[in-house]
């Protein structure tokens, strides 16, 4: 006796440190866990908040008469054709007061963006008292001072890594020790569509065709999803049929998304001649991949109305379908509705079957229609990754937090829906 | 008539329609002083024809809606002058395609004057056949909403019937499911077919050697495409195992603290965290991978003086093990916790801590379970897309190193699919093979799973 309650103690020590070990992993199991979503959030945000200001240049632009409007016709349209990027290096030029050569002009002017001349024919088209007088204007700086100017750290690089050249640095600093340099929120990201230059392209467009592609999912797959739902779980009879029924649905919860892309793309684009790239295609898609998450959360929602609503209801004389559709669902709504709101951000989220329908195009222009070509959010994020342009690193990580404080927005609002409406019974 | 104004009066004709056959049943009753009045509520008689209005509309809208560019085609092919196709060179389609996405408004010069005429004849049958269409429908319409309304009397039963059409409305609307699927099946099936008319069946499922790039012109150098799948199994394999090297360990574990030891308030807090990481979109885990994973290995790799690729299957499959991570831990959550606490009282009533019962006892029980929520999830990573897309490589190699750069199925289908190109060449055909393919594996191992949850799942209730 006194043995074995001796081997048990002996034992104890190993076996209750194995418990605290045992223990230990399950909490680094978690802490793992917790530690990535902080990177991923971290990493995310620490570059994409950068991209949300952009930097300007004061330039003092001298509009040369000479060269805006050599004839003094004061023609709009002679305006708009003049050489403002000359306009734009040559009051460059006079920041620097060293003999510039012609090679030297060229790495000057790409200093600012290219959008800029459009802006300032416009601006003289408008202005025109200002030919041939000097005016201080704060310039929209080009993709690689921008980068530069947000990553000190790369100005330590070689020259051959660094975007700029060494002379451009110099003139860069120079730039910054007259305080001609500024940092302000970066209203092309939030107003513009896709673009070749990194400090003019934006979120909007994409934006809109995702939303314009959210609608179309929305009204297809909510009223035929709930309509399944009751269906199956209210009035449908015991039999193969809806056994089947069942099994599919499980199914297409469980289809690849990809495999989607691939239905649109042999179904809808090349057996319906729907247009390519149109948010009416990938809000079609995308409604076939939400049906099921719609389904299943309308089911849950009926089923946990309790009986006695339905029994009250058909004992007061009302017939089956009365009770479901006048007593039952009504109280059903909010779960619905969480349900619905869930598989939307899901459907917000998901790039790749828009991908194989073609919504992966450089689009510059904001979709104004269902049929019109567009991009949706997920799937710009995708476009800027793989532009080699170093500037659009920001720009995704940036387009990144949009898509991501969008999904918080619509995950409270389910979880706002759930816990201020639906009962308890 | 525009697609609004038909709208408008498409609304305006519903709501008059069941105004006016609710009126008429009430005017129906109120004649009536003595004896049984209709057999139905007077709201009914109104539902019953607003009801079959829309159907009737729906239905020929939905019909037009998919017919009409079927037909454009057909009357535009018939207007462009023979001679312009000769010469053209490409198939008719391409011709259509060309005329339809020139804009009228602001043509760009130099373009061939019979395509502009085209196009102004496109945008002329464009406007004029919605009209006609739209115009059809809405004499549909009005005819069936008369001859509803005609129909009201003593001897129609409105509220039976209202029933009975929503409850096949209802079942329609259910079969869209069943549709989905042999949509999918069958898309799939027709153009994967005629992949495997240009490639051999075997040479697709056992070939060594992939490389999908075929001639655009005849003759060209290396102009037939290897199509050997074999590669680019073995690569989604190995992204897989990485994954779940990641997923399985981590999610089970996070799985038994929160299910066994955890208190009430740290469940609650931590439970949600890790439902976060399951609702990010892959393509933000797609660039974590691209961005920071990837740069991040290769620099800690090359500390220790090896070279790593830069979209190496480990910085890809790692990501996707930390989006798989949930997965595993919710469902093993559940199957834990649905351990009958019986089996734990005993466990512990012989002495076992708490290791020991879920070493001994619990992960036994819910094996099964676990196994399940294991194939589940290596579904779900086989079929995942945007990460894979976004951080792995291309080209396609065998290998097992997952510190090398290999391809998966997801991968191929939109690289094959991305861009331009005929819709007949093997290359795209190819996509449609790797996508049944795919289609049927991840059929196959949820079918497994459900079946190995199922049936081992009521041994302990």
């Amino acid at each position: 006796m006194t043995n074995n309650l001796d081997r048990v103690e002996l034992s104890l020590v190993g076996r209750k440190r194995s418990e605290r070990l045992f223990k230990f992993y399950g909490f680094l199991g978690i802490l793992i866990a917790f530690l990535f979503l902080i990177t991923i959030l971290y990493s995310v945000i620490s570059q994409g908040q950068k991209a949300f200001f952009t930097t300007f240049i004061k330039v003092n632009i001298f509009f040369d008469s000479e060269i805006i409007d050599p004839q003094n016709q004061r023609n709009d349209e002679d305006i708009r054709y003049a050489n403002f990027n000359k306009i734009i290096t040559e009051s460059l030029k006079k920041k620097f007061p060293e003999n510039l050569n012609k090679n030297d002009s060229k790495e000057l002017s790409s200093f600012i963006s290219n959008s800029e001349a459009d802006y300032l024919s416009e601006f003289v088209v408008k202005n025109k008292d200002y030919i041939g007088k000097y005016k201080n204007m704060w310039l929209l700086a080009s993709s690689n001072i921008d980068v530069i100017v947000k990553n000190p750290e790369m100005e330590d690089l070689d020259e051959e890594d660094r975007l700029i050249s060494d002379k451009q640095l110099g003139w860069l600093n120079q730039i910054r020790l007259n305080k001609e340099l500024k940092k302000e929120l970066n209203k092309n990201f939030f107003t513009k569509a896709d673009s070749t230059e990194p400090e003019q392209a934006g979120i909007w467009g994409s934006l809109v065709g995702s939303f314009l592609t959210l609608l179309i999912t929305l009204i297809l797959s909510f009223p035929v999803a709930v309509a399944a739902g009751v269906f199956l779980e209210e009035l449908a009879p015991k039999n193969k049929f809806t056994e089947f029924l069942e099994v599919n649905i499980n199914n297409l919860a469980a289809v690849p998304s990809i495999i989607f892309g691939l239905l649109g793309l042999a179904i809808f684009l090349n057996i319906m001649h729907l247009p390519r790239s149109a948010p009416i295609v990938g809000g079609m898609v995308l409604a076939l991949m939400t049906l099921p998450t719609i389904i299943i959360a309308t089911r849950s929602s009926l089923k946990s109305v309790p009986p006695s609503i339905r029994e009250a209801a058909i004992g007061l004389g009302a017939t089956r379908f009365q009770s479901v559709v006048d007593h039952v669902l009504p109280l059903a709504i909010p779960g619905i509705m969480t349900g619905t709101i869930i598989g939307m951000s899901r459907a917000l989220g998901e790039s790749a079957p828009l991908l194989m329908i073609g919504m992966v195009a450089f689009i510059v222009d904001v979709p104004t229609t269902f049929l019109d070509s567009s991009t949706a959010l997920p799937v710009q994020i995708y476009l800027w990754k793989s532009t080699a342009a170093r500037g659009f690193v920001e720009l995704t990580a940036a387009g990144v937090i949009v898509l991501l404080v969008f999904l918080i927005l619509m995950n409270g609002l389910a979880v706002f829906i759930r816990q201020k409406f639906e009962k308890k019974w | 008539m525009g697609f609004w104004s038909f709208f408008f009066i498409i609304v305006f004709l519903g709501l008059t329609t069941q105004w006016y056959g609710t009126n008429k049943a009430l005017k129906l009753n109120s004649n009536i002083k003595e004896g049984p009045k209709l057999p139905s509520l007077p709201s009914y008689y109104g539902a019953n024809a607003f009801l079959w209005l829309v159907i009737s509309v729906l239905f020929f809208l939905i019909v037009w809606v998919f017919s009409k560019p079927h037909i454009l085609d057909y009357i535009l092919i018939q207007n462009i002058p023979k001679a312009l196709i000769d010469e053209f060179g490409g198939t008719p389609n391409m011709l259509i395609d060309i005329v339809k996405a020139t804009d009228i408004s602001n043509i760009f010069p130099g373009t061939n004057p019979i395509i502009i005429e085209n196009a102004l004849y496109y945008n002329k049958i464009d406007k004029l056949s919605d009209s006609i269409a739209y115009s059809i429908i809405l004499f549909v319409g009005l005819t069936v909403s008369i001859f509803s309304i005609n129909r009201i009397s003593f001897l129609f039963k409105a509220r039976q019937a209202v029933e009975k059409t929503n409850i096949n409305l209802l079942i329609l609307c259910s079969t869209i499911a069943i549709i989905a699927t042999i949509g999918i099946i069958l898309s799939l099936i027709f153009e994967a077919l005629r992949f495997f008319e240009k490639v051999n069946f075997f040479d697709f499922l056992f070939g060594f050697n992939w490389s999908p790039q075929t001639a655009i012109r005849e003759g060209q150098v290396a102009s037939d495409g290897a199509f050997g799948a074999i590669p680019i199994f073995s690569g989604t394999l190995l992204i897989t195992f990485v994954a779940m090297f990641v997923a399985i360990p981590i999610g089970l574990f996070s799985a038994i603290y929160l299910a066994e030891y955890a208190k009430p308030s740290v469940r609650s807090t931590f439970k949600p965290i890790l439902e976060i990481l399951a609702g990010v979109p892959t393509v933000v885990y797609g660039f974590f991978a691209a961005i920071t994973v990837g740069p991040f290995l290769k620099n800690f790799v090359g500390e220790f003086g090896f070279t790593i690729a830069s979209e190496s299957a480990i910085a890809a499959g790692g990501v996707m093990g930390i989006m798989i991570i949930p997965f595993i831990s919710s469902l093993s959550d559940d199957v834990i916790r649905a351990v009958p606490q019986n089996l734990r009282d005993g466990s512990y009533a012989m002495g076992a801590t708490k290791s020991e019962t879920v070493k001994k006892i619990i992960l036994p029980a819910a094996l099964p379970g676990i196994m399940g929520a294991v194939l589940l999830a290596i579904s779900r990573a086989i079929g995942e897309t945007m990460i894979v897309v976004m951080a792995a490589g291309i080209a396609a190699n065998l290998t097992l190193n997952p510190f090398e750069s290999v391809t998966t199925v997801t991968v191929q289908i939109v690289t094959l699919l991305v861009g331009d190109q005929e819709f007949d060449s093997a290359k795209t055909l190819a996509a449609f093979a790797l996508g049944i393919t795919l289609f049927f594996a991840t059929l196959f191992l949820n079918i497994v799973a459900l079946r190995i949850v199922q049936k081992y799942r009521e041994k302990y209730d």
